[in-house]
């Protein structure tokens, strides 16, 4: 099924995906959503890309469709303006919502791969661009203090529970 | 004055011009920045998972408070992150019984309410050395440059982190940085816009379509270049303005500096020493405008 057009399939709610959104702090407000289209008029997004529609996003989940708003990259496209969150009357605060829809699907392995491979580089090098060589040379030519090149504390915290 | 500066994972790997005008820029004001060990923010892993990502933000947090100073971030969202996990951490018991479960076990620490100031470096520079101070030392005044902001996105929102400075929506506080200088600020329809950067690694044709947007308003409306204060915005206007031009029939030149670039030449800073080596649009054109 497309995202979007006005119908919905309501007979497909996923009640344990509603109570995790219940209990989840970022989208403690989500019930309060009321569809008035503020998010999508306030978003830098949606005037490139006009399939992306982040109060449909928020139907979608306060009816409990788990499916519908996992089946595409719809819930990556969220660039994390916080435009919606200062102008929507609920404070719903969207991009929250979009972090905590994030988090379920990274759970259930369907982040975009580029993503996936941050905590990877993070458990590696604890750092998400690694400081070699190359970039150690050019910071002391420029006279730029040493940094920690792989902060440990950042490394164990990536690397938990993998 | 003296402050922690957290430099996050982009500035000093990728965008070192920022880093060193900052340095410079600094040090010629008599602000003293300090490295304390800051690792990642973990922003760039809030997607994937928050708790690990909040974590990651609190062993930060608790540096800046042993080291007993304020923390100037260079990047808004290492900001903005750091700022956010500490409002969670100081709300939300469940994230506080996560987040310790996590420190306690894989990095042998806890986190017990460290909450130091945390600002960006342009407010620094805008709320506590000020505007005045700025004008006061400047050398080589920017008169008859005609300079578009771009605040960017973290820098001022969300507003509920930012109790109390600048406006959400119409920020105004690197204008009056940039007016400082001696240079016109100038308005633009798109100037609050996000840059694209944080959807590069999902869909990079509609992040390369949303800075491009901005690069084509930008000439339209004829300036001699876009002032920035992120490393993500600097990648998306500097380095993809470059790339789109090989790409596209369309060829853009719009100089992209880091305010500290732009204050450092008013400052009388010798340009070598604000990385203008390290932009990817040549800036040499208006270097020779301002006659350095």
């Amino acid at each position: 099924m497309k995202l979007s057009g006005a119908v919905v399939d309501i007979s497909k709610v996923d009640t344990r995906f509603l109570r995790k959104l219940a209990r989840e702090l970022g989208s403690s407000n989500l019930s309060k959503c009321f569809q008035c289209g503020v998010c999508v008029a306030s978003c830098p997004v949606r005037w490139i890309e006009a399939e992306f529609n982040p109060r449909r996003i928020m139907k979608l989940a306060k009816l409990g469709l788990k499916d519908l708003v996992l089946q595409n990259d719809f819930i990556w496209l969220c660039s994390m303006c916080f435009m919606c969150q200062e102008r929507c009357p609920q404070d719903v605060r969207p991009p929250e919502v979009m972090t905590v829809l994030r988090n379920i699907a990274a759970e259930e392995g369907i982040a975009p791969p580029n993503l996936m491979k941050l905590v990877d580089m993070l458990s590696e090098n604890g750092r998400v661009y690694p400081i070699d060589d190359f970039i150690e040379d050019e910071r002391a030519d420029k006279g730029l203090p040493e940094v920690v090149a792989k902060p440990d504390f950042i490394m164990k915290i990536a690397e938990a529970g993998k | 004055m003296k402050y922690a500066v957290f430099l996050g994972c982009t500035i000093p790997s990728r965008q070192i011009n920022y880093e060193q005008s900052s340095r410079a820029v600094a040090k010629s004001l008599g602000i003293e920045l300090v490295d304390v060990g800051f690792g990642c923010c973990g922003f760039p892993i809030e997607p994937i998972d928050q708790v690990k990502a909040i974590s990651m933000a609190a062993m930060n947090l608790k540096k800046g408070e042993e080291a007993r100073l304020d923390v100037v971030a260079l990047c808004p969202a290492c900001g903005e992150m750091l700022m956010k996990a500490a409002d969670i951490l100081g709300k939300d018991e469940t994230t506080v019984k996560n987040v310790n479960n996590l420190l306690s076990k894989h990095v042998g620490s806890e986190y017990r309410g460290e909450n130091p100031r945390v600002i960006h470096f342009a407010r620094m520079l805008y709320e506590d050395f000020g505007t005045d101070k700025i004008k006061n030392l400047v050398k080589h005044p920017l008169t008859g440059l005609k300079i578009a902001t771009h605040p960017g996105c973290h820098y001022v929102r969300p507003s509920s982190l930012n109790e109390g400075f600048d406006d959400p929506e119409f920020p105004h506080s690197l204008d009056e940085l940039v007016e400082a200088t001696g240079a016109e600020s100038v308005d633009y329809i798109n100037k609050n816009y996000c840059c694209g950067g944080s959807i590069l690694a999902v869909r990079e044709g509609v992040a390369k379509a949303m800075a491009r947007k901005k690069l084509e308003v930008l000439t339209e409306v004829g300036v001699d270049a876009l002032v920035l204060i992120c490393p993500f915005c600097g990648i998306m206007y500097d380095r993809y303005q470059k790339l789109m031009n090989t790409e596209l029939e369309r060829k853009f030149n719009i100089p992209i500096l880091y305010y500290p670039q732009l204050l450092g030449i008013a400052l009388g800073i010798d340009p070598e020493e604000l990385g203008f080596d390290v932009n990817s649009i040549s800036v040499s054109g208006l270097l020779e405008k301002v006659g350095v």
